[in-house]
Formats: C-alpha cells, structure tokens, sequence
C-alpha cells in the first residue's frame, strides 16, 4: 500500500500513469488494480484525492433520463449509474433513492414535460410519470406556491461524493496502485514510453491516462493535440443546516428551457439541502471562490422554490468548477500510437459515470497495446458511512460497547465521534489538512462550523486521536 | 432501546444557566438531578473565556473560574454531572430523553427537563461572506478554544469582524496568541462596547477600529491571504491578514428545542417562554442563553435559578401554565425575551436588542391598540443589553392579542 506526498518518485518504469485523481482518474486506478501484473501510478497535483470538481458538484447519482440520446455519455451514464449503484451497495457508499421532480413553473416549461418523458424513452429509462398539481404538492407540500406539475424520475439517487472516489482510491491503493499526491504534472515527452516532469521530479509509464479534469485540455496539448478547450462553468452552491432536511423530499429539478437551465434544490446524503448551481463561464481555473450576486441570485430563485429554506441556516457555500468543452458529449480519445487516452469533458454526470468511464478507458488502453494480463477482483471495502439514512457509529450500542470512542462525541452538529477521526487518520488514503478530516467524517461540516468542536478537530488532527 | 432511566430532573447543558438550575434543584431537595454536558468540561462558554467580568463586584472572576465556582456548587448540592454526554433526541411524548456517551445509548425519563443548551455564533458560511474556503476563518468561541483550552498556533495577522464586547474578547485572545490585531472592522458607525473600553483598544492597545466598513470577500488558496473591505463611501481595499475572526452575532443553539417540537419565538429563535420559563411542551423548561442570544452569564446564572423556581413548583404539582399572550417587537428593535406574559409568572424583566443606536429611545407598550406602558432607556447600542421592566403586566388582557413593544 503505497501514498506518497514528498520526497523523490519511484524511477522504474510504471505500465500505467493516470494523471488526476479526481473520482474518474481514482475509478480508473480502480479498474486498471484489477489486473495485479501491472503497475499503476496515480499522479495527484493536490494533497488529496478528489479534490477538483469531484468535491463540489450536485452529489447526484443520474439515471441519465436527459442526456442526448445516442452520445458516450448517455451510455456511460447508464451503465455508470447501476454499476455505481450496485458498487455503494457493496461498499458502504450512502445512496438515498429519493426519487427527482422535474417542476414546471410556467406553460412553457409544462409543455416541455412530455418531451421530456419521451427523451428518457429514447435513453431507455421508461419509469418517468407526469404529476398534475394536486399529487406534487401531495408529495412536496412546502413547495412554493404556482407550480403547474411535474415529472416524477424515480430512480434518481443521492450519493456521496467524497467515499465513492475515496473508495476507489481506497480499493486501488489496496490493491497495489501508487498514489502520488501534491505532484503537478509539467512536462510530458515521448521517450520509450512517457517521461512526465513532475513537481516533484520524473515518473516513467508505458502508457498514459489524462484524467486531468479542469486542465486535461492543457495536458492534451503537451501531447500534440488540439481537440477541445475546457472553459471551468462555475457552480456556487448553499448548503442548509440539517434542520431544513424535512422540507424536501425529491431532488427538485428544473425544467430546462431555452431560457437557461435554473436552478435544483435537492436533499444530501448527510441530510442537508443544497441549493444550486450557478451556471457561469469563466477563464480562471482557481476561481472557486462564491459571490454576492451568486449567492443572491440563488436565494431569490430557491425562495420561489421551497419558500421556507430561505428561513434555515446556510452551513456552507462553495463553488464548483465543471468542465465545460462546448461539446455535448464526453471527449474520451485513445491515440493508440502514442499509447495515450484522454478522458476529457467530464461534466457533472461523471461521478454516475465514473466506473463505466473506467471500464471503457480500460478497453481502449488494452486495444491500444497495453497487455492487462490476469484479473484477481480486489478485496472489498467498507467504507465509514457518512449517511443519514444508514446507522452512523453513535447511533451503534454495539460498536459502542465494543469501543467507547465511538460514543465520545466530538463535532456535536454532525455527531462525529473520536473513533471515526481516529479511524480516518488511520486509514488508508488518509486526510492531510482539517478539509480533508471533514470529507473523510463530516467533523466540522455542521452548522457551527467550528464553534463548538473545530480546536477540539484540530487538535485530533495534529497531534493524533491516540488518547 | 434500552428501558428509559428515571430521574427527577434532567438539566441539558452545563453552562452557567444549568449549573445554575442543577444547584438550586439539588439543594431544594427536587430528588435527582442530573446535568447532561457533551463536551468533557462543565462551564459552557465560560470555560474558555479567559478574560475578567464574571462572578460579582465583590468577587471578580475570569470565565474559566466562574465555571469552577458554579460547577462546584452544584456538585456540592448534590447534582450529578454527566460530562461527554450528549442529548440526542426526544421519545415520542413527555420530559424524556435519548442520549449517548462513551458508555453507550441510553433514554433517561425525566419528571421535568430543563434545556440549557446556550448559543453559538454564527459562523462565516451563514453570513454568506464571499470568496474562497481557505483555512485560517474563526469564530471567537473556536479561536478561545484552540488558544486558552488548547494553546494552538492560530495565525500571524487577524483581521476581527465586528466591535462588539465579544469583538475585544477575541482580539485579546488573538494578542495573547501572539498575533497581530491587523483592525476591527463593523459596518456600524461606532464600537458596539463602553467608550472606556474602546479608547483603552485603541489608544493603550493600537488596535485600529473601522467603522461603517463590511467584509465583501475572503481571498487566498489554501491559507487565507486578505480580506477584502467596503468602506461607507464605496471604497474598497484589502487588509492582508493569515486569520480572520467573525465575532458576536449569537444564535440560540436550539437544535433539541426544534426536535422536541417546542413552539420557538420568531424575534430570538429560541423557545417562547413566559417569565416562570415554561415552553409549549408540558414538563420541558428552558433558561439561558438559549432564550436570548447572547446575554451575560450571570443573567444565565440568575435565569437558571429561577427556572429552578419554577420546575419545584411544577413538581409540587402546580398545572401547567397555558402559553399566555405573545410578545412582540417592531423594528428597529430586534427580538425580546421573555416573549410570553403569563397571568401567574414572576415580574421579571425583560431583555431586548436593538438593530440600530437609539440614543435614550422611549419603549412603548401596547395591546390591541392600547398604551400599556411606556418608559425611557439610556441610549442601546446593537448587540448590547437593552432592558424593559414588567410592571406593565398586570395590565394585559390574558385574552387579548398579542402585546407589541416599540421604540421611539
């Protein structure tokens, strides 16, 4: 099991080098681990997996009902959505079935409906219901006055962000994967292979895997090509206190008309209720900061929705930055001769994605030369639930009695326990700053901030949750 | 689950207010009196304030000896202290609780509970400040932690939101750290504190006050690296600073309050209590700063000792009171508590805030078009203690609509 974040890289030769461990560049570690003959690099500029748009999206595990019909991604989605579903299932990963409504609020948007049911036709999801007023505000009774119906998309899912690509990571580091943090890639040169000048000197692979997400069109030019331009499409988002959970039962989309797409307030898996996103094209890739007239703008849109929201706490805001390539599809490439892949245009539905992403990565860099050799199925992984809707350690007699410190209670708003801290500073990939303690337990995450806890979290932190 | 504990009283927080409520109890002879604390300390607040204004003239004392004392005299009276204990949630019906600690789920069955669980301040996500996520943001209560519980590096140059009287505390707190006071900024025209003190902070102690200025953005990757300001003509500028401190703006801490489905008071967010501090759900009483975000500890203290009064009584057999008529107040003023008068409950005062100055403002009372009362107050600042006497109450119409308090 190896995670390095300093020093020198290992000099031999790897077979594979993924660069970005973002939770498509982690699925693909995955996949590629299911092979133990080869060595797999993981190449991370951050200091922890998962750290880019994998972190800040919508958290939703799609069903793929309104992708275009036809495209990669339609298909990946799909695939994606029931291998992931099944994967949570098997790992622990909290996913809440909840179920979206598409909300019309105008003629406009009532007439796009039916359309819209007959889209998920054609992208093989037939379980779509139209909804009339009545029956919507029956299941949705604190919605906002004026909506006109719905379409019911049962299947759509909440999910964890952070454990799913924690637990590829996981899996893959597990099964023999080198994960390599805080290295940035710099240069790339065909030399027997690829030799990748990292910030932290060079790493050899026979073939390359660009999951780069934000800058995987930069990482594409260094290669020679000049496919796609990766505009970052900022998403601010608010998260409400756990308080405003019993306002909403559906993720509650909106209905996308020529006008733009709106915004979704939706439940989370640790039972807290986004609001978001903003939809806006920049050309910095760092600028995930939030901002007034985005903050604003939200609230006025999620008062029309769920007027009672507005009254609840915000816990957190922050801001996402989505790859957009003015493409409607996936950008997944395979130069064969340069036994390189590109897997770019990764949009908000590459966490349903990820696994089916891949699957199909994996094929094209087994057609493109790489020999995969035998498979032997990695050991599974239990993750630490994060999730509402499944028994946390607190909530145990058993694991309490088995162990006190999971009934020692530290982050009081979201009810972590010092046993979850510690198991998570022991952990495999473990946490190497206060945010990465937060993704990995939800310490600190709740509507204090900190008030309470965050100088007991640090203290954990840094000098060990060893009594 | 496990079946239910009995104890006579069950107190939900060990700060001032509980502490408080647990001694008079115990020493009442109310049978057994418990005090739930989920941190490992009792003391609340207090604890970590290690500045002076606690305990009396007579007696000054920092926080953290306030707390001894008040934790010693309820144990002295015979209250039972649960520390590292917290309350998670309500049964179905009745003064009866869920709980969890290191020795595993329990539910306590309580003759009467009294919820003591204070107040937080609120932190920078829900004042929905701009900018980046770095890491170097506090609150006054985590910044007090980390350096008087745990003495932990915080940071070289703090930027300190607000001038209040918790405003100075942290900046205290952040030269006692060793860092750099880089300014105070408040958007208001002037320090939220007495001249006396504000003068001493800026002459004795150089820390630059900025008034009529808000924060519009944090900045920095990583680690904060500015904030960005406002000033009141349009102006803005960066103040380079690693640490950042978002002081005052308490809210009651009312989580076990909403989950036990207690009627809230829409000004202070906290439970609607009449003086006697009963709350909509029969047996559950609520004192401190619960009830009114942030008031001193001893007003908790003092709070705490006349729930107590009324929880003896309740166990005496005295019915439960109906909710009596509401109060309410009209802007400027910002909440009032208590928030219910009750034909039979104590003629306590009552506290208020103030969302602007009012220079020596007049508070009128009415009912139903009527004038209960009027009195004149020394001029009240924002987030400080504004107060409205109760002689007025015997004049309420128990039957009558809700009663309405103004400034002039």
């Amino acid at each position: 099991m190896t995670v390095t974040a300093a020093g020198p890289l290992p000099q031999t030769p790897y077979d594979v080098a993924i660069v970005g461990a973002g939770v498509v560049g982690c699925a693909i570690a995955r996949e590629l681990a299911r092979h133990p003959r080869l060595r797999i690099a993981l190449v991370e500029a951050q200091d922890d997996v998962g750290q880019g748009t994998s972190k800040a999206n919508t958290a939703i595990l799609h069903t793929g009902f309104d992708a275009t019909p036809g495209t990669l991604e339609a298909r990946l989605v799909r695939e994606g959505y029931a291998r992931l579903g099944a994967y949570a299932a098997e790992t622990g990963i909290p996913v809440e079935r909840v179920g979206a409504l598409l909300v019309a609020w105008d003629e406009e948007q009532l007439a796009a409906l039916p359309r819209l049911a007959e889209k998920a036709q054609r992208n093989a999801y037939p379980d779509t219901v139209l909804l009339g007023p009545g029956e919507l505000y029956a299941r949705e009774p604190h919605l906002g006055p004026g909506a006109l119906g719905a379409l019911h998309v049962p299947g759509e899912s909440i999910i964890c962000p952070w454990t799913t690509t924690l637990a590829y990571a996981t899996q893959a580091v597990r099964a023999g994967a080198d994960l390599h943090l805080n290295t940035a890639v710099q240069h790339v040169r065909a030399a027997d292979g690829h030799l990748l000048t990292t910030s932290r000197g060079t790493l050899r692979a026979r073939h390359l895997v660009n999951a780069a997400g934000l800058h995987a069109d930069t990482l594409d030019r260094a290669l020679g090509h000049e496919d796609f331009t990766v505009t970052p499409r900022r998403g601010q988002l608010l998260v409400h206190d756990k308080l405003a959970r019993p306002l909403v039962r559906h993720i509650l989309l909106p209905v996308p008309t020529a006008l733009g797409k709106g915004v979704l307030v939706a439940p989370t898996v640790y039972g807290n209720v986004l609001l978001g996103p903003t939809a806006e094209d920049l050309d910095d890739k760092r600028a995930t900061g939030s901002t007034a007239d985005g903050t604003a703008a939200l609230r006025e849109q999620g008062r029309r929705i769920l007027p009672a929201l507005l009254e609840e706490e915000v816990t957190a805001v922050y801001a996402g930055l989505r790859a957009a390539t003015g493409q409607e599809d996936y950008r997944i490439t395979a130069h064969p001769g340069q036994a390189y892949v590109t897997v770019g245009g990764i949009r908000s539905t590459g966490l349903t994605a990820s696994l089916a992403i891949a699957a199909h990565v994996t094929g094209l860099l087994a057609d493109g030369g790489l020999d995969l050799g035998p498979v032997r199925e990695p050991e599974p992984v239990t993750m630490p639930n994060l999730g509402e809707a499944f028994p946390r350690p607190y909530q145990r007699a058993d694991l309490i009695a088995a162990d006190p410190e999971y009934g020692t209670l530290v982050c009081h708003c979201e009810r972590v326990s010092r046993g979850e801290i510690r198991d998570a500073l022991a952990s495999t990939v473990p946490p190497r700053s206060l945010d990465g303690l937060r993704r990995r337990t939800r310490a600190r995450a709740g509507r204090c901030q900190g008030f309470f806890c965050g100088a007991a979290v640090r203290e954990l932190f840094e000098r060990g949750a060893r009594p | 689950m496990t079946a239910p504990r009995p104890v006579d009283v069950l107190v939900v927080g060990a700060g001032p207010a509980g502490l408080a409520a647990a001694a008079r109890l115990a020493a009442a002879g109310a049978g057994r009196v418990e005090v739930l604390e989920r941190e490992t300390r009792p003391g609340g607040v207090a604890r970590h304030c290690a500045h002076g204004g606690f305990g009396t003239w007579t007696h000054p004392l920092t926080g953290p000896g306030y707390a001894r004392l008040l934790t010693r005299a309820a144990e002295r009276a015979g209250a039972t202290l649960r520390t590292g204990v917290t309350a998670l949630d309500w049964a179905a019906a009745g003064p009866v609780l869920t709980t969890v600690g290191p020795g595993g789920p329990e539910t306590v069955e309580a003759r009467a509970v009294v919820l003591a669980t204070g107040a937080r301040e609120r932190p920078r996500a829900a004042r929905l400040v701009p900018g980046t996520r770095p890491a170097g943001v506090y609150t006054t209560g985590e910044l007090q932690q980390a350096v008087h519980l745990f003495g932990q590096h915080i940071g070289t140059r703090a930027v300190v939101v607000g001038a209040s009287d918790v405003s100075y505390a942290a900046a205290g707190t952040v030269r006692a750290a060793g860092a750099e006071v880089v300014a105070l900024v408040t958007e208001h025209p002037r320090a939220q504190t007495g001249r006396a003190r504000a003068r001493t902070a800026r002459l004795g102690h150089r820390l630059p006050l900025l008034t009529g200025t808000t924060v519009t953005e944090l900045l920095g990757h990583g680690r904060l690296s500015g904030v960005r300001v406002r000033h009141r003509d349009g102006r803005t500028t960066v103040l380079p600073c690693d640490t950042v401190v978002f002081t005052g703006d308490f809210v009651p801490d009312h989580e076990l309050a909403r989950r036990g489905g207690l009627t809230l008071d829409p000004g202070t967010r906290g439970p609607a209590v009449g003086a006697a501090l009963h709350t909509s759900r029969p047996g559950v009483f609520a004192a401190g700063n619960l009830l009114h975000a942030v008031e001193p500890a001893g007003t908790a203290a003092r709070e705490g000792a006349r729930a107590a009064g009324a929880v003896l009584d309740f166990l005496a057999g005295t019915p439960w009171p109906d909710p009596g008529v509401p109060v309410a107040v009209e802007a400027p003023l910002r909440w009032i508590a208590p928030n219910r008068v009750t034909p039979a409950a104590p003629q306590a005062r009552h506290v208020l805030r103030t969302r602007i100055p009012l220079t020596r403002p007049v508070l009128y009372v009415h009912q139903d078009g009527r004038l209960l009362h009027r009195e004149r107050r020394p001029t009240a600042l924002p987030d400080r203690t504004l107060t409205l006497g109760a002689r007025w109450h015997e004049r309420v119409d128990p039957r009558g609509g809700e009663v309405r308090v103004s400034a002039g």
